[in-house]
């Protein structure tokens, strides 16, 4: 008789108009041994689909609602104005959630990041300082924290970034707080443009809530999961699995365990 | 009521002709005559909706009169010849004759599918919107785009997009007020608008832009050519469609609005001084209800809840429902199509092309399971009426019969006329080349010119990583900034089966002989796609045309030798072309002038093929030092058309010509040396010839190189060392062998022309020798890329 404490999580992968990461975020739970979902928002507010059955919510990258009036605020309104006891129901029972790229700005927009005094938008994320869409690959440095997605990972990861609006802004009393209570995940290595693809403040690449549960991210680890996806594999020596792909593994052994 | 009858019985030729140019219509007089005399018949005039519906379905955008008409050639004075049908004695006799088992289908659908694995086929179509990116270049290349990605869904029963390629020719960027001809849109504005167009496009899709070329000529100001392409992915089961009668006519997407009217006949129009004040025959793009019909239709393909599918392209519904219905009949009501906003006549509804619009084919019983598809994807589904058995098109709007055509007169009621070709090989003076030119500072003029120099400002503002298959990116090496010669993307993830994707244009080669230039640009996209790791023997073609007006027999005498290379060479190769496009009438008059600019004959090809083990992709930047750099394939002296005669203002005679043996062979023998993995870098050798290539290697992969010209194959028949170094001649690579797999290399070269040029170096420097062994170039790696990324450092 199998041991009724393995089962195979399950992973809710959140759609909606203009979603187009969701299919190599799917795949990516799956390599990682999780059972997935892609679920359209619709099927969520007509309650097709309870958010309960699952143990993790993703929010893949692409441009929800084209992005119409600011990246993500529309997504992020449906999930505040329409979700959100849901979510905290989610959060309260070890649910895990992960924004990525677009996902990562309706997290913010919505106030789920970084939570440090309220659901309310305390940060932001704007135009790069470029001025342009940026497709680049960009060296992470992994902070310590208590963030469930990251425990263990490498000091540092290469992972591409491909946002135009990925500039991680908030007044800087805000961002002491985040610093203080160990809440940035991930910063861009160097401060120069391009390693810092977007001109975040102190390079700030991800954060995640004072949980460690939330985690918010505008660079791509669903994009790295084996050598191949490494632009520069043909030269270098590198192991089979992509830098991308642990992130996904921790979350699904969390909720595992 | 908004329909009216146009008074054509008693028109006189001089009427017809009226009609035909103040409605936009682009018909001729003897095709006036033609609708004509079937009215007559009919005994009554016809409605504006019916003449519009056969002016779309007739215009040269929609039906290619061009290649499938009659054409009197005459090639150097000699005794006229008659072709009947140019892309059936041509292109398409080439996928006949070659008739390879992977091709799935070919010219019929909107466009060609190959097979990919045992549970997918891929289809690829690439298309240009030429005259809307003209007029507005945001609007027009993202409604390019927007309109190819279309095709794919509309290919089959819907493939899924997972790749788009795009080609774009401009004016020069640095041109001044007075070198630009009136009423055209500064090039660098075209520019910018038109990467922007795609990028917001195609990233908003979620589809990976991750191969294209951006070339510059002063005949694109007036007329640039945008050209794009989509590939996709469809299970092996979905690839054919049929109706049946009793079928619902459904439309799926956006609303109807009244842009984009008269697209496909404007298209077929030259452009002129005026041209820029035609704003409604742009269509506005909604990149988002694209993709949310793509999310839609994948779910209800794999549900099986229709019976066929396409796109509402030029001509809008006109096309799209009257191709449908061709050998069935129709019969739609146009009040019941949602419209952006009130006030269009039926004939616009009828006609827009308004995008994001696709027409499916749904059985009654289906049509539940669809629409709860639709609702909850935020999709509108509409029924417009039904497929008939009665070969009949009939369009109803409210309780009127505003038009009511047979089918096989709108389809097959088109007379056939024959067009004049002329051909006449011009002599250009020889060139004639200075004792001493500084083959350095030709090096660093080459790479920074615009058609060579880096492009990374545009493509990194294209998302190459969506879908997260893409193995070979469009920039590799150290520095992830090197020139890749294709791309590789893996469209199911977690396998190791890879798609690659490859172009190859040069409109320079075209002033001296279209057929080289046809050649040429097969051989180009061949080998980028070799190159790579691509599969030598499972390439397909796609040929796109951009010409100037055919009824000029001059510019139809270059269109008909540019197809007799793609058969010639096709046949040879064993590449087949699965699907093609032809814009015409690329030319610009200035009505108060009288001045004409034709633009070059531009052909693209596209190549596409697979790579069976991705782990055995090859780069084209330079991997260690001491490794040992060869030439393969042979030298010529053929540097007409080339860049380095273009620094000294001279074109030359001798284009590079393909000889289709030997650079068969030589394909072979790249792509048996790859797939042993003896390859350790490759580049192809295109423009800037044996210099460039060896300079963007080295600079890609942060090393030097040093070699002789003394060893290339053919360098004894030249005297010149500047010659052997920039020659374009086709059908040759620059590779780079690890010391250890010499032998194992050599042996597979064995039947091939190739020459052991010299190593890769740790000095990061480029050094040249020349026949005698004197030193004849020598500059720092860092200065060679400096040169080649400043010119678009925007």
């Amino acid at each position: 008789m199998p041991s009724p404490q393995i089962r195979q999580p399950k992973v809710l992968v959140l759609r909606t108009a203009g979603t187009n990461c969701d299919y190599e975020t799917d795949y990516a739970f799956q390599l990682a041994g999780a059972k997935t979902a892609l679920v359209h928002i619709n099927q969520l507010l007509s309650q097709q689909v309870s958010l309960s059955d699952y143990q993790i919510l993703a929010i893949p990258g692409g441009f929800s609602y084209g992005d119409d009036i600011a990246a993500g605020i529309l997504l992020a309104n449906e999930i505040r104005y329409k979700l959100l006891d849901a979510i905290i129901d989610f959060i309260e029972k070890n649910g895990l959630i992960i924004g990525i790229c677009n996902g990562f700005q309706v997290l913010v927009r919505s106030g789920l990041l970084p939570q440090i005094n309220a659901v309310a938008q305390e940060v932001s994320l704007t135009s790069n300082t470029s001025s342009k869409f940026e497709c680049r690959w960009t060296t992470l440095t992994t902070e310590s924290t208590n963030c469930v997605f990251t425990q263990g990972l490498p000091e540092q990861i290469y992972l591409p970034v491909a946002h135009a609006e990925g500039r991680f802004i908030a007044p800087e009393e805000t961002i002491d707080q985040l610093e203080s209570n160990g809440q940035i995940v991930f910063r861009y290595a160097s401060s120069d443009y391009p390693d810092n693809p977007n001109g975040s403040s102190r390079n700030i690449a991800g954060i995640c809530d004072p949980t460690g549960r939330i985690l918010g991210m505008m660079p791509h680890p669903e994009r790295y999961l084996t050598r191949y996806n490494h632009p520069r594999w043909t030269r270098e020596d590198l192991v089979a699995e992509g830098d991308g792909l642990a992130i996904f593994r921790h979350a699904v052994n969390d909720v595992s365990s | 009521m908004n329909v009216e009858t146009i008074p054509l019985r008693d028109a006189s030729d001089s009427d017809l002709e009226r009609i035909s140019r103040e409605g936009l219509l682009s018909l001729n007089l003897a095709e006036m005559q033609t609708i004509q005399t079937y009215f007559r018949q009919k005994d009554r005039d016809p409605t504006d909706v019916e003449l519009e519906t056969l002016a779309q379905t007739w215009s040269e955008h929609c039906v290619h009169k061009t290649f499938r008409g009659l054409i009197e050639y005459v090639e150097n004075d000699r005794a006229p010849v008659i072709i009947d049908g140019l892309l059936k004695n041509t292109i398409a006799k080439a996928t006949r004759e070659l008739n390879r088992d992977w091709c799935v289908s070919v010219f019929v659908d909107n466009a060609g599918i190959i097979e990919f694995d045992g549970t997918y086929n891929i289809v690829f179509k690439v298309e240009t919107h030429n005259h809307p990116s003209a007029i507005e270049p945001y609007g027009g290349a993202g409604t390019g785009i927007g309109g190819v990605i279309r095709d794919s869904l509309g290919t089959g029963l819907g493939a899924k997009p997972i790749l788009n390629t795009d080609v774009f020719c401009f004016g020069f960027p640095d041109a001044t007020e007075a070198d630009l001809p009136k009423g055209t849109l500064h090039p660098k504005r075209v520019f910018k608008g038109v990467v922007a167009g795609v990028r917001d496009y195609g990233n908003r899709m979620g589809i990976p832009t991750a191969n294209g070329a951006i070339l510059f000529d002063p005949r694109y100001s007036s007329n640039p050519l945008v050209y794009c392409g989509n590939i996709g992915l469809i299970p092996k089961d979905r690839c054919h469609k049929q109706i049946s009668p009793g079928d619902l006519v459904v439309a799926l997407g956006g609303r109807t609005g009244r842009d984009g009217i008269h697209g496909a006949t404007f298209s077929s129009l030259e452009l002129d001084n005026t041209s820029e004040n035609l704003g409604s025959v742009v269509q506005i793009g909604n990149p988002i209800v694209e993709k949310k019909i793509t999310d839609a239709l994948m779910q209800a393909r794999d549900a099986n809840l229709y019976n066929f599918i396409t796109d509402c392209g030029a001509g809008g519904f006109s096309s799209a429902i009257g191709e449908m219905g061709e050998e069935t009949g129709a019969e739609v009501h146009l009040e019941r199509v949602p419209l952006k906003y009130e006030g269009l006549t039926p004939w616009e509804i009828w006609l827009s092309e308004a995008q994001e619009r696709m027409v499916i084919a749904v059985p009654p019983e289906h049509l539940a399971d669809l629409l709860e598809i639709c609702d909850n994807e935020l999709v509108e589904a509409t029924v417009l009426g039904s497929f008939t058995e009665t070969r009949k098109l009939i369009v109803n709007y409210k309780d009127e019969v505003v038009a009511d055509l047979d089918m096989d007169f709108l389809h097959h009621g088109l007379p056939r006329i024959t067009k004049k070709a002329v051909w006449q090989t011009p002599n250009h003076s020889s060139p004639k080349l200075t004792a001493s030119v500084d083959l350095t500072k030709s090096l660093h003029q080459i790479l920074a010119s615009p058609n060579v120099a880096s492009k990374e400002w545009v493509i990194r503002q294209y998302d190459h990583e969506v879908q997260g298959g893409l193995v070979v990116k469009p920039l590799v090496g150290i520095n992830n900034d090197g020139p890749s010669d294709a791309c590789i993307t893996i469209p199911v993830l977690g396998g190791l089966k890879g798609v690659v994707v490859a172009n190859g244009i040069n409109p320079k080669y075209g002033d001296l002989d279209p057929y080289h230039m046809a050649a040429s640009a097969i051989d180009e996209a061949v080998r980028n796609a070799v190159s790579v790791g691509g599969d030598f023997s499972r390439i397909a073609l796609l040929d796109n045309f951009s010409w100037g007006n055919p009824d000029k027999p001059d510019r139809l005498g270059g269109l008909v030798r540019a197809a007799q290379a793609c058969y010639d060479l096709a046949i040879v190769y064993r590449t087949p072309f699965i699907s093609g496009k032809d814009s015409l009438y690329n030319e610009y008059r200035n009505t108060l002038t009288g001045e004409q600019i034709a633009i070059p004959g531009t052909l693209l090809i596209s190549a596409i093929t697979v790579i069976n083990d991705v782990s055995k992709a090859v780069t084209m930047d330079v991997k260690s030092a001491d490794s040992l750099v060869y030439v393969v394939g042979k030298t010529y002296d053929e540097l007409g058309g080339s860049h380095y005669l273009g620094l000294q203002n001279m074109i030359g005679n001798n284009v590079p010509v393909v000889r289709p043996e030997s650079g068969k062979a030589v394909m072979e023998a790249i792509c048996q040396a790859i797939d042993n993995r003896l390859i350790a870098s490759c580049h192809d050798c295109s423009e800037g010839g044996i210099g460039a290539a060896v300079a963007e290697m080295a600079f890609s992969g942060g090393l030097g190189i040093s070699i002789s010209l003394s060893a290339v194959p053919g360098s004894t028949e030249i005297d010149r060392y500047d010659t052997i170094l920039f020659s374009e001649s086709n059908s040759r690579f620059i590779v780079e062998v690890n010391p250890e797999y010499q032998d194992q290399f050599e042996e597979v070269m064995s039947n091939v022309p190739f020459g052991l040029l010299g190593t890769t170096t740790s000095d990061p420097t480029l050094k040249i020798t020349g026949l005698s062994g004197q030193t004849i170039l020598q500059t720092e790696i860092a200065g060679l890329k400096a040169s080649w990324q400043k010119t678009f450092d925007w």
